[in-house]
């Protein structure tokens, strides 16, 4: 397992948090008014999907003005791109593991 | 070996080990030997027995892993389902006798949402199945 991994999954793990990160990454730039009407949700309430889209490093946000634009950081995407090689790290870790404890069963 | 096959997000690795298959598969169904090398966990070889697999929490995890005995063939194959963090799939342990030791194959497929009795479930209409295969289109726009 891998925290930044872990830590995107639990973010995206929200429906409408996920539905609002797709909608930028297909659309593009978007404030929060266009934001809250696509989303069917209370401002404030995506004002806080975004933050926490933010802090899993997943948007950036860009002020104008009395605006605040948010779009999609690609970066933060890289965790669920290596995900598998993640997962693929921890078999083979725990492999080596299960390999030592056989030897040892031997004796 | 290691692959990951993106297009059916099946995760393979495969190990030639140097001890008999009833060995091995003593280590992968006897709960004190498998928490030494896998996790914590209050397994049986039962079909249908629900157990945890269980790591250390992390700060955006309590490092439970919820799974279900779905296949046990003696000496053979192994199979349970594993859901963490809202994403359920099955790992598969194959065992095949070769000379000098066993391939040890361990399979982890089907990656898609997690069930209802899942704590990470919230609900979604919106799968992560779709979501995982719309990835790849997703990014594809954003270069």
């Amino acid at each position: 397992m891998h925290s930044a991994s872990d830590l995107l999954f639990k973010t995206l793990g929200d429906p409408t948090r996920r539905a609002i990160f797709e909608h930028l990454a297909t659309g593009g730039e978007r404030n929060v008014r266009a934001l809250t009407e696509f989303a069917g949700v209370s401002q404030p309430a995506v004002s806080k999907h975004l933050a926490a889209l933010k802090l899993a490093g997943l948007v950036r946000d860009r002020p104008e003005g009395r605006e605040t634009h948010y779009s999609v950081e690609p970066k933060g995407l890289a965790p669920l791109i290596d995900w598998m090689e993640h997962y693929g790290a921890f078999w083979r870790d725990r492999f080596d593991r299960l390999e030592t404890l056989l030897n040892r069963m031997d004796q | 070996m290691t692959t990951a096959d993106t297009a059916t997000r099946t995760l393979v690795v495969e190990r030639m080990m140097q001890h008999p298959p009833e060995k091995i598969w003593r280590a992968l169904t006897q709960g004190p030997l498998l928490e030494e090398w896998l996790m914590k966990n209050d397994f049986q070889p039962v079909v249908g027995h629900r157990f945890n697999l269980r790591s250390d929490p992390m700060p955006q995890w309590d490092g439970v892993i919820d799974c279900e005995v779905l296949a046990i063939e003696p000496n053979k194959r192994l199979a349970y389902t594993w859901a963490a963090l809202g994403l359920e799939s099955v790992v598969t342990f194959t065992l095949t006798p070769e000379k000098g030791g066993t391939l040890l194959r361990m399979e982890q497929s089907g990656f898609r949402q997690g069930s209802e009795n899942d704590r990470y479930y919230q609900g979604a209409n919106y799968g992560w199945q779709k979501f995982l295969g719309n990835l790849e289109q997703v990014l594809a726009k954003l270069s």
